[in-house]
């Protein structure tokens, strides 16, 4: 049993009480809510008379119906519409503050609150949304949850909880050049497997992961939940105090240096015990790219699509399902698979430096013809500060589209989706049939960089070879 | 589509026994999104769900589905693999399942969201080992999918025939179903002395 980690301080600090069922009663100190799982969850609470227990730890926004090319109210879509309307009636209602369009602070959930500095090294943080498991990047103890638990953190800010193992998984050497945190957290996935993770937090950790910054941090811990684990955390360290210090929610003055020696405090210390530990060469790591159905199906861009031979027995089945699916043949490379749509954005890969790091591939080029690419900032801070650094000019004169801040193609809930068998390479998260929008769409994911690559080259290339070339 | 709303009432109370016919979805990683496609989720109600599970799916099947094949209809147990109800968070996943009759899952394993999900809706998720549940799917097949009956105080399953499996249910949920105290908001209100002592004891709820 794990002992002296941060999860196991988070979890003791936040224990309130023991539940008849031998669940623990754990206190909730961030509340993130959204348009998509929380109307059901007022309704509930409606239904009970009951009121929201602390609503100044409770913080809305509006991300995954939001349409991308025009935010104006109405929206074209009467159910989009209503279910804004609704977040905003059920905000005002119980005096939650919602981050709305045109704000200047609205985005998807888990960009807004890192950036906004509501998320802090040991909070407990959840979200009616699986990839909560994001704000783990700050040494907090993040997850996602169901309609049923919204609905209980809104009435007592606390959630029944089974406290869970914890894996380190140990990242030595440096990533090299094009490599990237969704790399890293592909291979991961590929390796441990998309139910690896099944019972455990998984704490991040080793020199790898203490060079990356607090916005690849996140990338790590937002796909955790792909690979099973219902949280991910890294320890925080100065790279977290630096990143929050003078954000609007966080401490100032000398609270911020009590906060700061708080903080330090809660690290998985040099004699926490794991569960479990694995340990993994980031120099070894190449650019990923999913082929399949599942972010496990993953290869690096230089290698071939499995054959059965080379997949696991058990893991057979799924294989000639994605290769249905996919329509892409075992045994060949994946570099060279063309694609029709490019969506670089989501909660996985749609800050500042993702960004960032896709235009330096666009720039001087030009998206090949036929396709279709778009970029869709993560917020609408992160489209300031893009449009500041001239960003979304390099974007537009290369060919693709830039956007209005949202969830976008991530999940097709607003009008951006796959038509009929198009294939995208996408920044985001899930690869799951018909997840982008349409029932036989494709996807294969990689990172921002790989994407815009893709953009340019019409197909799936390896973003090394462009970057070590000028256009 | 055929719509095969149950209309029985939703798991209310204690709940220690379900019975009815087994319906066997096959596969691992079946996740969230096509249990129900997020343009489902497009609603500020769960009503309209049961209608729209595996949507596409069953699209893909024309009829052909399991849920919609005649003889399934009304059926109460839904058998599956490993990593049911993977990725998103999404309740309208055993929502949608409940609403089209869904009272109980057996499985060889279940992503934790979802199981947690199912468990606020009093839906007992049971697992087996990988052998069970193959020997369980075959046999609910050659049996033309007979009634059955699966006991949580001894976490069970008996067919129509007397074979019996044994199945496993975590004693915490187990409890908590027998007990009828599954929907877990009124315990967690029950502590709010305990509750506010733990606020009051975090920095970060203090201005540290
Ligand atoms: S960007 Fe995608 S994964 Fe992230 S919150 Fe939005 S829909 Fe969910």
């Amino acid at each position: 049993m794990s002992a002296g980690t941060l999860y196991d301080k988070v979890w003791d600090l936040h224990r309130v009480a023991q539940l008849p069922g031998g669940s623990t009663q754990l206190f909730i100190g961030l509340h993130l809510i959204h348009e998509v799982t929380s109307p059901q969850a007022f309704a509930a609470l409606k239904d009970l008379g009951l009121p929201v227990r602390l609503p100044e730890r409770t913080v809305a926004t509006v991300d995954h119906i939001v349409p991308t090319t025009s935010q104006a109210r109405p929206f074209a879509d009467p159910l989009a519409e209503e279910m804004l309307a609704t977040l905003e009636r059920n905000c005002s209602d119980y005096g939650i503050p919602l981050h709305g369009l045109g704000s200047g602070r609205q985005g998807i959930v888990h960009v807004i609150a890192p950036e906004l500095g509501l998320t802090q090294p040991g909070m407990t943080v959840a979200c009616g949304d699986s990839h909560t498991s994001t704000h783990g990047a700050f040494g907090a103890i993040a997850f996602g949850i169901g309609t049923s638990q919204v609905r209980d953190v809104l009435a007592s800010q606390s959630l029944s909880m089974g406290k869970l193992k914890v894996r380190r998984i140990w990242v030595g050497g440096q990533l090299q050049p094009g490599v990237y945190a969704k790399d890293l957290v592909l291979h991961i996935i590929r390796v441990l497997g998309v139910k690896g993770g099944v019972g455990y937090a998984y704490e991040f950790a080793g020199p790898a992961i203490d060079a990356l910054t607090m916005e690849e941090r996140m990338t790590l811990c937002n796909m955790a939940i792909e690979g099973g684990a219902r949280c991910g955390y890294v320890n925080p360290d100065a790279v977290t105090f630096a990143y929050l210090q003078g954000r609007p929610y966080a401490p100032k003055a000398q609270a911020w240096e009590r906060a700061v020696a708080w903080w330090r405090g809660l690290a998985s210390g040099a004699d926490a015990v794991f569960d479990d530990e694995v340990r993994f060469d980031a120099a070894a790591i190449a650019p990923t790219v999913t082929w399949g159905i599942t972010p496990g199906q993953g290869i690096g861009v230089d290698e071939t699509v499995p054959t059965l031979e080379q997949t696991e027995p058990d893991e057979r089945p799924l294989a000639q399902e994605a290769y249905r699916y996919m329509d892409l043949q075992p045994g060949t490379p994946i570099a060279g698979t063309a694609v029709d749509v490019c969506f670089i954005g989501s909660c996985t890969n749609g800050r500042l430096s993702d960004l960032q790091a896709a235009a330096a591939v666009a720039k001087g080029r030009h998206v090949a013809p036929g396709i279709k690419a778009f970029v869709v900032p993560g917020s609408e801070q992160v489209a300031a500060a893009a449009e500041a650094e001239g960003l979304d000019q390099v974007f537009r004169e290369a060919g693709f589209e830039w956007r209005e801040p949202g969830c976008s193609m991530c999940l097709a809930m607003n009008p951006d989706r796959l038509e009929g068998r198009q294939i995208s390479a996408s920044s985001s998260n899930r690869n799951f049939k018909g997840r982008q929008g349409s029932a036989t769409g494709r996807t294969l994911l990689m990172s921002p960089a790989m994407v815009a690559a893709a953009a340019i080259a019409g197909k799936v290339c390896d973003v090394r070879q462009m970057i070590n070339t000028t256009p | 589509m055929t719509a095969a709303m149950t209309t029985s009432s939703f798991p209310f109370g204690p709940v220690s026994a379900v019975r009815g016919r087994a319906v066997v979805i096959a596969g691992d990683d079946i996740d969230t999104d096509r249990i129900i496609p997020a343009r489902f989720l497009k609603c500020v109600t769960f009503d309209g769900l049961g209608e729209q599970v595996f949507a596409d799916d069953r699209a893909e099947l024309s009829g052909e589905h399991p849920f919609d094949r005649a003889e399934l209809q009304g059926a109460s147990v839904l058998v599956v693999n490993r990593n049911f109800g993977c990725g998103s968070s999404r309740e309208h996943a055993p929502q949608a399942l409940m609403r089209w009759g869904i009272r109980a899952l057996v499985g060889e394993s279940f992503a934790e969201i979802f199981y947690g999900n199912c468990l606020a809706l009093g839906i007992p998720c049971f697992t087996a080992s990988h052998a069970s549940v193959l020997s369980l799917q075959e046999a609910l097949i050659a049996d033309n999918y007979q009634e059955l009956s699966l006991s949580l105080a001894t976490a069970s399953l008996e067919n129509s025939q007397g074979q019996l499996w044994q199945l496993e249910l975590q004693s915490g949920p187990q409890q908590m179903l027998a007990s009828g105290q599954w929907d877990a908001t009124s315990q967690l209100l029950a502590n709010d002395g305990e509750l506010a002592r733990t606020a009051a004891s975090l920095p970060y709820i203090n201005g540290f």
